[in-house]
């Protein structure tokens, strides 16, 4: 039976090697954190980590996922740097696509702790959000980027 | 009885009929000594106090994004001095006779109103609170009238230093009369209506984290997924199907027809997409739609030939035409346009031995309610309603048919109860099931005299009604479909407006801001081509126009400051300006646009607003943010083809939307005011396309008169 590890904690799993991560996570783990928007990888609802890269759930298969380290938003450590950032920009509106969004910033930070305006609209162009909250996602982005290298708010 | 204390002595009391008293006793050396019931406090329909001083506010309207929780909780926290960090916020449930929005009558979120019709109702009901928490304190403590405060959740007498928390004082309340009239706060006392960053948002955290409930994460024991195959085109219905593949498919449960389609029932959603992949569907297309996108065009733009329904009619504008110095004439044309919510539809429907229960996140609860009832022979009071957080609706959860829950409810029914069954729309069943913005043209015409001035203005507005076929129709006409331009307020003494209200058999609805999202367009370029026409700066034009609305004036002035109108802008780089009012809110935005590689590039934008009395001004300011990218995706790119009844797009790839790149900064500027507040959620659509579009103008040299833009 194909085994994943999600935020640390292994799990059997038993399911067609063809069903995407997405619905493994939300319908077999009831991990609910990581959104189905497209089903195509266009809007980035779904974005997980696979070994630290952020990789869109609903087009990896449970057989691609195997041996992966997978952290979806429920392994983000609840009251850090991100979710302060985003509550301090009031940056969710409708909320839907926001686990996605923090998924993206947290892999963005991870490899580039300081990034510019023109870094994070690379890194963020492929998570869409219907509700336009995009310039507070950036200005998220820079709050926790700053409070992550322990500078003042 | 139980009773609470805050040291913990307890006394037991035999009672003369035999019961026991559990009577525990405070020693707060605060004076009193008695003991204060543990209880809860629920003084009306819309708050509850909690002993651990929770103060739980019942929303009334839906929260798809628009801060609704929000604002109605800053209402009730406001005039009961609540500590904002001890409140928090469900979902009422369907019940008209308590829940009602008081514009429409019906139990509703919609038409930017929460605020405006709750704006009394639920400071009343923290004003009630309020009053009672004080009697309870003043009888605690043995004294009577004033002198007592409240603060921050907590009574306080301060001339001796006392103070009781809300928790504490809830069981107490809650034997205390209800009011039947309380006063409010005078606007000066407010403490947190129209201050900053006193009242967050109380669903950013959780929402941000993953913890937030959509219908999409519903789970109930047993439950099912269901996927519907739905007919390829508009009118077509199924002849036959095979299901025996599907049926195959490892979880697929069962395979049922329903009206709007064949239901693949199955363990999950990724069993019943396979399922339905697997389904083999004859057609029967005798009766679907046969027109294209091009053929309804064509249609639209005819009966802008031919005299429709009289909407208004100020002076002569035809004479004013015939005797002008100078005349304009342009079609404007827009095209249907999706919401594309990032939850596609979605519904969990639960059959039991008393009724149903409906989870969604849907607007418009009283008539789903019947709708559902309707479907499994219920009476509308055996359907209870749980509301959930809506992933964006922008008016497509307001289902003038229930149609997503309808269907939900004809797939349980197929059931016959044997579980809770979840619908689920793929992105491409969402794109392509419909209920559009419909496709408008406007065919306007205007005349100059000698000296510049505007001295008629003749409109003719066609295309579909988004209400038609729901309960909510007009008895005549369209009315949406004239908005903003029947109530125009450009100072022009020859009007004349009228509409056709054609059905070519695209479904339509409300989309954000309804018919303003086009009207707005067609009379805000419609003005600058008219100003280019006199020779006139377009601030100055409408200035000139806009003398006698002061309101609408004022937005505009504020704007073009901000702004910096007139002032030197890079080489390839244009402002255009539009101002609008809809829903009572006044906007207007300034927009700064270039040309990059064929496709315009908004820079910047700068919006005022007066919607009267700001309650959360960042609110306010998220709304404006958010309703000029939702409506910049639809001036940009937003385009619903049909071709032969059918939609050609799909999913997000090809139904584009504005991404973070492509957004502009937007700056927002709230006008003070102390007239009753009026709603954010809809009104900072309908100006962008416009000031996109004039200042587009400027860089073409002509008029911009379709949508979308790329």
């Amino acid at each position: 039976m194909p085994t994943l590890s999600v935020n640390g904690r292994t799990h059997e799993v038993e399911a067609d090697p063809s069903m995407p991560l997405l619905w493994v996570l939300r319908d077999l783990l009831e991990l609910t954190g990581t959104k189905y928007g497209c089903g195509i990888a266009v809007c980035g609802a779904c974005t997980v980590h696979l070994d630290g890269q952020p990789a869109r759930s609903c087009v990896v298969p449970l057989s691609a996922a195997e041996g992966r380290e997978i952290t979806t938003i429920e392994g983000i450590p609840a009251g850090g740097a991100l979710e302060e950032a985003w509550v301090r920009a009031q940056a969710p509106q409708c909320g839907y696509c926001q686990t996605g969004q923090i998924m993206a910033a947290a892999a963005l930070l991870a490899s580039d702790p300081s990034p510019t305006d023109e870094a994070i609209d690379r890194a963020m162009d492929g998570n869409l959000c219907r509700c336009g909250t995009y310039q507070r996602i950036r200005a998220a982005i820079h709050l926790a980027a700053r409070d992550m290298a322990g500078g003042a708010p | 009885m139980s009773t609470l204390t805050r040291r913990d002595f307890v006394r037991v009391t035999a009672l003369a009929g035999g019961g026991l008293l559990l009577g525990v006793y405070g020693c707060d050396g605060m004076g009193g000594g008695e003991a204060l019931p543990v209880g809860t406090l629920e003084p009306n329909a819309f708050l509850r106090l909690d002993p651990d001083g929770t103060i739980t506010v019942i929303s009334k309207h839906l929260e798809m994004g628009q801060g609704t929780y929000t604002g109605l909780a800053t209402l009730v926290a406001e005039e009961m001095d609540a500590d904002w960090n001890r409140v928090r916020v469900v979902a009422a449930p369907a019940d008209v006779e308590r829940y009602a929005n008081l514009l429409f009558g019906i139990q509703g979120t919609g038409g930017s109103s929460a605020i405006a019709n709750s704006f009394e109702q639920y400071r009343r009901a923290g004003a009630t609170a309020r009053h009672m928490l004080v009697s309870a304190a003043q009888s605690r403590w043995g004294v009577r009238g004033g002198g007592l405060v409240t603060e921050a959740s907590e009574v306080v007498e301060p001339t001796r230093g006392r103070r009781l928390g809300y928790g504490e004082l809830a069981g107490l309340a809650a034997t205390m009369p209800v009011p039947e009239e309380v006063p409010l706060k005078e606007p000066s006392a407010f403490r947190l209506i129209g201050r900053e960053s006193v009242a967050p948002r109380v669903d950013a955290r959780d929402k941000a984290m993953g913890r937030a409930t959509f219908t999409q994460d519903v789970k109930r024991p047993g439950m099912l997924t269901a996927l519907v195959a739905h007919p390829p085109r508009f009118g077509a219905s199924v002849a036959g199907f095979d299901d025996t593949a599907a049926r195959a498919v490892p979880g697929v449960v069962d395979v049922v027809q329903i009206p709007t389609g064949v239901a693949v029932v199955a363990e999950h959603f990724w069993a019943a997409k396979t399922g339905r992949d697997a389904l083999a569907v004859r057609w029967d297309e005798s009766q679907a739609v046969n027109r294209s996108s091009a053929d309804i065009s064509q249609e639209l733009r005819r009966l802008a030939g031919h005299q429709g329904r009289e909407v208004r009619r100020d002076g002569d504008a035809e004479a004013a035409l015939a005797g002008a110095a100078r005349t304009v004439e342009l079609t404007f044309e827009v095209p249907y346009l999706a919401h594309a919510c990032m939850e596609p539809m979605n519904c969990v429907v639960e059959v039991n031995g008393n009724g149903a229960v409906v989870t969604s996140g849907a607007q418009i609860q009283t008539l789903d309610q019947a709708a559902v009832a309707a479907v499994l022979d219920l009476e509308p009071a055996q359907v209870r309603i749980e509301t959930l957080y809506a992933g964006g609706s922008f008016g497509r959860r307001a289902a003038k048919t229930s149609d997503y829950m309808v269907e939900a409810a004809h797939i349980a029914r197929a059931l016959e109860g044997r579980a809770p069954v979840k619908l689920v729309w793929t992105r491409e069943d969402d794109t392509r099931s419909g209920f559009f913005r419909p496709a408008f043209v406007h065919r306007v015409r205007g005349g100059l005299d000698g000296d510049g001035r505007l001295v008629a203005w003749w409109h003719r507005a066609v295309g579909s009604s988004s209400a038609a076929g729901s309960a909510l129709a007009a008895p005549e006409g369209d009315p949406s479909g004239v908005e903003g331009i029947e109530d125009m307020s450009y100072a022009v003494p020859n009007v004349y407006v009228d509409q056709h209200s054609p059905e070519p058999g695209v479904p339509v609805q409300w989309w954000r801001s309804v018919g303003h999202s086009h009207t707005a367009f067609a009379v805000e370029v419609f003005v600058d081509e008219m100003a280019r026409a006199a020779g006139r700066d377009p601030v100055d034009f409408r200035r000139e126009l806009l003398a006698d609305d002061p309101r609408r004036l004022a937005v505009l002035e504020l704007a073009a400051e901000r702004a910096g109108w007139g002032s030197p802008l890079p080489a390839g780089r244009a402002r255009g300006v539009a101002v609008h009012r809809s829903f009572g809110t006044y906007v207007a935005q300034v927009a700064e646009v270039s040309e990059e590689g064929g496709e315009p590039r908004v820079h910047r934008v700068v919006c005022a607003v007066d919607c009267g009395i700001p309650v959360n001004p960042d609110i306010i300011r998220m709304q404006m943010e958010s309703g000029i990218v939702y409506g910049l995706s639809a001036a940009l790119f937003g385009r619903i083809t049909v071709d032969r009844g059918r939609v050609v797009e799909d999913n997000l790839n090809r139904y584009r939307i504005v991404r973070m790149s492509e957004a502009p900064e937007v700056e927002v500027h709230i006008v003070p005011s102390a007239e009753a507040p009026t709603g954010v959620g809809e009104p900072g659509t309908p100006p962008i396309a416009p000031a996109v579009a004039n200042a587009l103008a400027v860089l073409r040299g002509r008029p911009v008169t379709t949508l979308p833009l790329v």
